[in-house]
Order: structure tokens, then C-alpha cells, then sequence
């Protein structure tokens, strides 16, 4: 190593004023920067808690402690050289002297940093005081609002910016009922237009925050209902039992004032583009800093003069700070909001593009140059999902699609979404740590191999977290360039990907989970992972009954069980209705069975009903009940065939052209119990009206005149896909040969918990090669995929009927297996004629009787 | 009586000699490898048992309630080993326990309480 020892009077002092986020930054990048050889640097803090993410501090108030917040570990302030006085308030700088005075005394300085902050701006209110004027800015803070809210109903943020907006949402997660009253006429004034702000108050008002605008506090006396009266202008008042001011910063520029530096013309330190102050020997960073006569209020800007100043301190280059990017993104309240650049069009000749959806009250704004050729700025709500790409048009002036409104339009397939590699390598990846695509690439030439060293060597992704997503797409995408392959194990016990652990299951006909990870993987017990993974490989392939001894321990809870576990602990019953088609009878019996055990009861999108409310010691008796009656399981809670929906056909219906209801059946009889990577679920339709809506289904079948067309890989839920057609006029017997392929083929090749449409997209060489293997047969496979269905439908049986028959495999469902009761902790309550779990805060009405005996 | 069956579990369990024991259910109440829910005088045990490990067959009783969603279902959790360790993903919003202290490995504010508990012939039997 070489090591240049200076000599010790050469040793300079650097002291550091303030440690929070941009300070500690400051020191973090004065430390990487080898600076300790040349100063001893002394850290003054005014709270008593080092440096803590300011950005993420309502998370206090969900369970994160101050030392989960802290920016580092302790030990970083414990190298020799370095030390940091916490709780010690610097009173004056004598700039003369080089000195700064303490209560501890006074120490002489070199260099010497500012970053003090900023405070929170409180506009004088007559009446506001103790908890009428709690502000939100300092752990210090929040446990005092934590403490009014313990003997509060109401609380009131006055301010609707950010911070305003974090401050409600930290009233709102410590139970209270917020408000959020603000001076201008919308939300958000500096970051969103009037639409953004309406669409971010229709948002928040659902979310059961009051939201008042064009409202100015006047003064606060006693309350009646509350214990403040907020004296609103127009004789309109609201009454609360605490506010918090969030009206905006100010820079905390005391220090400066006092020993004369020159200030902002709105306060704020002045500084250069080099964060040097007036006085040569001392720098200012953060938000206490004005350059060019503003503050910046982010810490993305605070961090890259931080950087800069402590790059000058240790002789290396650096860029001037011309001011910065204020582009932000976050969730407030849980609704994503960003704005991007000139958010409101204010640059001459600016075009703005717009979508507004009230429905859900989501609205996405383009502003782009006169030419129309730069994306200038945007405003979303609702959605941050467009941020990445529109922040990297806007950054790095990439030139706009011939239709650029495309770029905040509903995304449908192939929406131009800017992949990683049309990025430039100047592109900024991380603005909070200033990493650019090209620092990523040269972190994976000097051998980072997975995301976690890609974010502890370049600091991407660290900051605020917002380029995590992208981050994680440039990582991919630049290691596949590489020819390296990413990491596809399935857990830390075994290192193959799902298909590789499924063809093992097939080739080597293993039949248990521990076979396989004695032959296969690692350790001796597996994880919540591949239990259940492996458990579905092993009954795709051999459908033995999932209450087998060794098969147990594989699953969920909702195939241990064979129901669906809801939120309050109980189970959901759903007997399989093949195609909907249900006679008087069974319907009877299914009403019995729920009026006797109290099962709340509804009909589900698959054409079933599905009975609520069960607990554990009821299911088996429930189950005994309905299979008397002619059901079977559904296995609605398996990652299995679950319904085949139809319309009535030809039968009844004036337009059909085919008997859906009796291809439902046989395909629903043909495939049930069978399991597989997702759920599927299919559809019949009678005639091209489509009424069973078989193009959203995994398989859809439609009747024409001459047969059925297929079509396949379709979804609704979270991202919908219509199925493709796959092939026409089918007769009965080829159709389910061609579903048969199909189905095979995906449970043998789909990732864990891939549907169908997921698999078909990751497909090389998509439909055509689909097409090619199951109607061509070009791999050969289509008589071993047929047969290996046909050994699953040869082996079904309904696993209700097979528990029921053994008391050994009952025994798992009791309550308690030493005390015949229910579970005293499961409560419901009426609501329209049918019970509910019953809500926390309806706990306490619930009277609780004593059985007496 | 078996001793070497005897398996105490619980971090930081007191010794033996100080425990008052009490019968809790039968051995053959144990499903293997899974979970089970016992009584417990108000308190709801969930009880693992695995026959076979690295330390040979060893029994878990850990709470019942999922601090997350207030509901009694840890017992119905999928049991794994994760760096090493044995923990019970709870079932609704699958957050990872350790078995033998109850600390929760994604949120260290929850932790669930654990008892000492042994297999004394057919019978389990739990430290209170």
C-alpha cells in the first residue's frame, strides 16, 4: 500500500456545522476521498441522533426506530481523526479568530462547511402554540406530535406540499382523522398544474383526508367539539385537537447572518458555483445554501454539493453546481405523484400534452418544446410507472416519438417504453448519487455481478430508491450483453431454474420433495419457496392426493387445507360448478350448507359460489355435507385449473351455433385437479357474441358454424391480455388434443407462478413457434405432452373425498388440537343480512358472552 | 421415557431443573414437518415438529398470532430454513419468523413469543 505520511503540523482542521442528510453526505464523501490524511475534521450536530433519512421519516411512525433511520453505522464516526459532537449547538463563527464558539468551548478551524438546513417556516398565527403548533421536521418533532396524538381524535397539517402531504400521512397512520388545509387553490402549488392538484385531492379526499384549499389560518382559539378552533377567513372555521404547520422552509442561515456572510436576496447562505461563501475559507451545502439566489430543497442537489465541496477539499475535480434538476418522484398517501422538469409549461413556445382519467382519478401531463422534438417537463398522478422513461427523454434530450402523447397514454402492447439500451452512457441512472448509466456498466467490468454490488460499489439506488426499477432493467440488460448469465436459481437450495427441477421431476421420476433435494439441492428442509414450487412440479406430473404425508409440508396453507384463507384467519369453501350449470337441488344443498354453518355467500366471476367465514374444525363436516350432495372440491384455492365458464349455447340461446354448456363440461371434467405454474381458467362461448368472455381466459373456446376456434394466453386481473387466436373450426376431439399440448407444454417450460400470458410473451419466436410445436408437432413432443395428461386425468380424484376417507389426514383440521373450541379471536359482524369479519375498531362493541355449561 | 427425545427449544431458556412443566397434547396430535395449534390457558400455541434434523427430531412452540394481520395462523405457516436457519412464513402476508426465538427476519418489531416445550413419550409437554 502507499501510504504518504504527512508531517503533524501539517494536519489541518476541517470543521463540519450540521450533520444531517447533506452533512453526513459530506463527510461519507470527505472519508472516500482520503481527506482524514489531511484535516481532522470535528462534526457538530444540534440533535442529539446522528444523521437520519429525513426522506423517509413518517416511517416512524410505522415501526422503523431512530436507529433504523440513521444514514450509518456509529463506527463511521468513530475513525481516528474524526469526531462528532452531537447536541452541541455552534453559537458563533469568529471569522477573524478562524474559530467557532460552543458551549463546549471554542474550536479553531481551517475550512469550515455549513450545512445547517433549514427550519420549518411557521406563519404568525395569533393563539398558536403547544399543540396547535407542532411542526414536522426532526425525529424530536414527531415525538412530540406522537404525544398529542395519543389524546387526539383530529389532526389538522397546515400546507399542502410535500411535506404537508408526508405530515397527514403520518397523522392518518397514527389513527387520528387529518385535514390538510392550504393557502393556494390546489395541492402541491410548486410541483403540480391545477389538474395534477385536483386529480391528487380527488385521490387523497377517497383516502378519507380532508382537504381544504384557498383556505388562510387566521387565528386558533378554544374549540367545542375539538379542543382548537381554527378561525378561517369568511367566518369559516375547523375545530381539531392539534396542527401542524407545514407552511413551507426556510433556509437556516443564523450562523451567517451573525458573522456577516453575504446572504441570498431571500436568505440562504449566498455560495458560488463552487459552494464557496463570501469569506474563502468557508463553503455552505444544502439547504441552508442559496445559489443564484435560490434553495434547493431536495436532497438530490444538497448531495452533489456535498460532493463537490468535499472534492475540492481533497484535490480532486469536480463539477461546478449550476443549479439542479428538481424532478421528484414519491407516494404521498400512497398515491404516486411526479413532477419532471418545467412541470407547469412556462418556457415560451411550450406544448403540453395531457391525459385525464377521472375514473380513477389519474392525470399524466407531457410538456414538450415548440419543435416539438424535447420532452421539457411532465406532471403525473396517480401512476409513477411513466417517470423512468420520461425523466431520461428530458435529461439526456433523447428526440421524441413521431406521436409523443404515446409516452403517457394507457399503455397498450408495445407502448414505446425506452429500454436500457437506448440509453446513452451519459444517461443519469441515480440523481440523489449522480450514477450514470456508464458508472453501472464499469462497476460490471470490474466484476459486480449482482444488483446488491452494483448498489454498495456505485451508491446507486441508495438515495431516495426511485431508480431502483431501472437500475435493476440497465443491470439486466448490460449483463446480457455480457454474455454473463443472471442468476436464476429458484432459492438457496437449489440452483436451477423451475423447468430445470420439472424436467428432473419427469426424467428421473422422483416422486418426493426430499428425494429431490437430496439428488438436487442444498440443506435439509427447503424454504416457503421451493416447498411449494416443487410440490406443484411433483402434481402436475403424477397428481398423487396433496394430503399424502410427505406432500403436506409442501404446501400453502390454502392446498394444506384444501380452502382459501381470508384475511381474519377462517377459510372460503368453493364446490366445483362445472360450467356454471347447477340444478335447483344443488343449489338448495349449497344454501343449506351456508344458512348451517353461517357462511357468507357469494357469487364468483367463475360462475361458482363461494361460501365464507369457515373455520378450520368446520371444513371437514362442511366438505362431508356437500359431497353428499353430489360436489366435488373446485380447487379454487390451488394453483390449478379452476373454472371453465360458458354461456348456454346453442341449446337455448337464438344465436348459438354450438352446445358450450356441454364442451364446458368436458373440458372442465377433462382438466380438473390438474395443477400448474398459475391458476387457469377457461371459457366456452356459443356463438362469436362471446358472452362467456373467452378471450380474457388462459383458453378460450368459441363456437363458429363449422367448430370452435381457439385462442389462448389470455388474462383479466392486474394486467389484462386478450388470448390470441390460435386455430379455427376445430372439431371436439382435436380441440382437446391442442388444449392438451398446450397446457403440458406450459406447465413444463413457465417460470414459477408465470401465467400463461406471461409465458406466451417470454416466448422466442411467440405465436408462430407455438403454433409450430402444437400443430406442427415440430419437436416431436405432442404424443408424450398428450400422454402425460392423459396419466393426470387418469389419476384424478377429489381430494376432499380422499381426506375425508382417512381420520389420519382430518386430524390437521381442528381448531386446537387439545380443546374442541373455535377461535375466541374470530369475530364477525351483520352486515346487509349476511356476517363479516369484524373490524378492529368494531371489536370493542362486540359483548363477549361466557358459555355456560 | 425416551431422555434422549427430551428437545428444549426457546433461546435463552432457563435450565431444565427450574421449568414447570405441564402435559400441552398427545406425540401423535404432531403433524411432521408442519404445524399444529394447542390451548394453552388463553394463549395459542403453534407447535412444529421436525423428526428429522441436523440436530435430530426437535419440537417448536411459538404464538399463534401473526402480528401483521392480528389473525391466529402462524400454525398454519410453511416451515423453511432460511441462511441456516429454521423459520415459519406466516401464511397471509408470508413475513419469516425464527422458530427458535420468535425474532422476525423482514420486520425486527415483530417477534413472536416462544416456549420452552419437550416430547416426554406421547405426550408434548410446555414450560410456563
Amino acid at each position: 500500500m502507499n501510504t504518504t505520511v504527512f508531517p503533524l503540523n501539517d494536519v489541518k482542521t476541517l470543521i463540519v456545522v450540521g450533520n444531517g442528510m447533506v452533512g453526513h453526505h459530506c463527510v461519507e464523501q470527505l472519508i472516500a476521498g482520503g481527506a482524514l490524511e489531511r484535516y481532522r475534521i470535528h462534526v457538530f450536530g444540534e440533535e442529539t441522533q446522528r444523521a437520519y433519512d429525513r426522506v423517509h421519516l413518517s416511517e416512524y411512525f410505522t415501526g422503523r426506530d431512530a436507529e433504523s433511520l440513521a444514514m450509518s453505522e456509529m463506527s463511521v464516526y468513530e475513525q481516528p481523526g474524526l469526531t462528532l459532537h452531537l447536541g452541541v449547538p455552534v453559537l458563533e463563527i469568529d471569522r477573524d479568530r478562524h474559530e467557532i464558539i460552543t458551549a463546549e468551548g471554542c474550536f479553531g478551524y481551517d475550512k469550515l462547511i455549513l450545512a445547517t438546513g433549514s427550519y420549518p417556516f411557521v406563519p404568525p398565527i395569533e393563539g398558536a402554540r403547544g399543540n396547535s403548533r407542532l411542526v414536522y421536521r426532526t425525529l424530536e418533532d414527531l415525538d412530540s406530535i406522537r404525544y398529542a396524538a395519543s389524546k387526539a381524535r383530529r389532526g389538522v397539517v397546515v400546507g399542502g406540499g410535500l411535506l404537508g402531504l408526508e405530515a397527514a400521512n403520518a397523522l392518518k397512520s397514527l389513527g387520528l382523522e387529518a385535514h390538510v388545509v392550504e393557502f393556494a387553490p390546489r395541492l402541491m402549488p410548486v410541483q403540480l398544474d391545477d389538474l395534477g392538484g385536483a386529480a391528487l385531492k380527488a385521490r387523497i379526499e377517497a383516502l378519507g383526508v380532508g382537504v381544504h384549499l384557498s383556505r388562510a389560518t387566521q387565528s386558533i382559539s378554544d374549540g367545542k367539539q375539538y379542543r382548537y378552533r381554527m378561525n378561517l377567513a369568511n367566518d369559516e372555521f375547523l375545530e381539531t385537537d392539534l396542527i401542524v404547520f407545514s407552511a413551507g422552509i426556510r433556509p437556516q442561515d443564523a450562523l451567517a447572518r451573525q458573522c456577516e456572510l453575504a446572504l441570498g436576496p431571500r436568505g440562504g447562505i449566498a455560495i458560488d458555483e463552487h459552494c464557496r461563501t463570501s469569506d474563502a475559507d468557508i463553503y455552505a451545502i444544502g439547504e441552508c445554501a442559496a445559489w443564484n439566489g435560490s434553495v434547493f430543497g431536495l436532497v438530490a442537489p444538497g448531495y452533489q454539493m456535498a460532493r463537490g465541496v468535499a472534492a475540492q477539499l481533497c484535490e480532486q475535480d469536480t463539477d461546478a453546481f449550476f443549479g439542479a434538476d428538481m424532478s421528484t418522484k414519491l407516494k404521498l398517501l400512497g398515491v404516486d405523484v411526479g413532477s419532471i422538469g418545467d412541470a407547469h409549461g412556462a418556457l415560451a413556445g411550450a406544448v403540453s400534452y395531457r391525459f385525464i382519467d377521472e375514473a380513477t382519478a389519474s392525470y399524466r401531463r407531457l410538456v414538450v418544446s415548440a419543435d416539438g422534438k424535447q420532452v421539457l417537463g411532465a406532471v403525473l398522478v396517480g401512476d409513477n410507472s411513466y417517470y423512468d422513461t420520461l425523466l431520461q427523454y428530458a435529461q439526456n434530450g433523447i428526440p421524441l416519438p413521431a406521436d409523443p402523447s404515446s409516452l403517457i397514454l394507457p399503455r397498450g402492447e408495445g407502448a414505446p417504453t425506452l429500454g436500457a439500451d437506448a440509453l446513452p452512457a451519459t444517461a443519469t441512472i441515480c440523481s440523489c448519487h449522480n450514477v450514470s448509466k456508464g458508472a453501472v456498466c464499469s462497476a460490471i467490468d470490474n466484476g459486480c455481478t449482482d444488483l446488491a454490488a452494483i448498489k454498495s460499489c456505485t451508491k446507486a439506488a441508495t438515495g431516495c430508491g426511485g431508480c431502483t426499477a431501472l437500475l435493476k432493467q440497465v443491470f439486466e440488460h448490460e449483463l446480457a450483453a455480457r454474455g454473463v448469465a443472471v442468476d436464476k436459481s429458484l432459492c438457496e437450495h437449489f440452483a436451477h431454474t423451475r423447468q430445470e427441477l420439472y424436467s428432473m421431476v419427469r426424467v428421473e421420476g422422483i416422486e418426493t420433495f426430499d428425494e429431490l433435494l437430496t439428488r438436487h439441492g442444498k440443506g435439509a428442509h427447503g424454504c416457503d419457496i421451493c416447498k411449494p414450487a416443487v410440490g406443484s412440479i411433483l402434481a402436475s406430473c403424477w397428481n398423487r392426493p396433496i394430503t399424502e404425508p410427505s406432500l403436506v409440508p409442501l404446501q400453502d396453507t390454502n392446498d394444506t387445507f384444501m380452502a382459501n384463507m381470508q384475511k381474519n384467519g377462517t377459510y372460503s369453501v368453493v364446490p366445483r360448478i362445472p360450467g356454471g350449470e347447477i340444478t335447483p337441488d344443488g343449489l338448495i344443498a349449497i344454501g343449506a350448507v351456508a344458512k348451517k354453518y353461517d357462511l357468507y355467500t357469494k357469487i364468483t366471476g367463475g360462475q361458482r359460489i363461494d361460501l365464507f367465514g369457515a373455520q378450520l374444525h368446520e371444513l371437514p363436516d362442511i366438505w362431508s355435507e356437500l359431497i353428499e350432495a353430489g360436489f366435488e372440491t373446485g380447487h379454487a384455492y390451488g394453483k390449478s385449473t379452476r373454472t371453465v365458464k360458458s354461456c348456454v349455447g346453442s341449446t337455448w340461446c337464438r344465436y348459438g351455433v354450438q352446445d358450450s354448456v356441454a364442451m364446458a363440461l368436458r373440458i372442465e371434467d377433462r382438466y380438473k385437479g390438474l395443477r400448474s405454474p398459475h391458476k387457469l381458467k377457461f371459457a366456452v362461448s356459443g356463438c362469436t357474441r362471446e358472452c362467456a368472455e373467452a378471450q380474457s381466459k388462459d383458453v378460450g373456446v368459441i363456437a363458429t358454424e363449422n367448430g370452435w376456434n381457439l385462442y389462448l394466453c389470455g388474462n383479466g386481473g392486474m394486467r389484462p391480455r386478450h388470448a390470441e387466436l390460435f386455430a379455427t373450426d376445430l372439431d371436439d376431439e382435436t380441440l382437446v388434443r391442442y388444449i392438451d399440448r398446450f397446457l403440458m407444454l406450459y406447465i413444463r417450460t413457465a417460470d414459477k407462478l408465470q401465467r400463461t400470458s406471461v409465458w406466451r410473451e417470454s416466448l422466442e419466436g411467440g405465436l408462430d413457434y407455438l403454433k409450430a410445436v402444437i400443430i406442427d408437432d415440430s419437436l416431436g413432443l405432442a404424443t408424450e405432452l398428450e400422454s402425460q395428461m392423459q396419466l393426470v386425468v387418469d389419476r384424478y380424484e377429489c381430494e376432499w373425498a380422499n381426506a375425508l376417507k382417512d381420520p389420519e389426514k382430518l386430524k390437521r383440521f381442528r381448531t386446537f388440537v387439545n380443546d374442541g373450541r373455535a377461535d375466541p379471536d374470530v369475530q364477525f359482524v351483520k352486515e346487509r343480512a349476511q356476517r363479516r369479519p369484524a373490524k378492529p375498531e368494531e371489536l370493542a362493541l362486540i359483548p363477549l358472552f361466557k358459555e355456560v355449561v | 421415557m425416551n431422555a434422549s427425545q427430551t428437545i428444549i427449544a426457546g433461546n435463552n431458556a432457563p435450565a431444565a431443573a427450574q421449568l414447570h412443566w405441564q402435559p400441552l397434547c398427545g406425540r401423535a396430535d404432531l403433524v411432521a414437518n408442519s404445524g399444529v395449534v394447542a390451548w394453552l390457558d388463553g394463549a395459542q400455541v403453534a407447535l412444529f415438529y421436525l423428526p428429522e434434523t441436523a440436530q435430530g427430531e426437535q419440537l417448536f412452540a411459538i404464538d399463534n398470532r401473526d402480528p401483521k394481520s392480528g389473525a391466529n395462523v402462524i400454525g398454519r405457516g410453511l416451515i423453511g430454513q432460511i441462511a441456516g436457519e429454521l423459520v415459519i412464513a406466516s401464511p397471509l402476508y408470508k413475513q419469516h419468523f425464527r422458530l427458535h426465538d420468535g425474532s422476525c427476519i423482514e420486520y425486527p418489531e415483530q417477534r413472536l413469543d416462544v416456549w420452552p416445550v419437550r416430547l416426554k413419550g406421547d405426550l408434548v409437554e410446555i414450560a410456563v
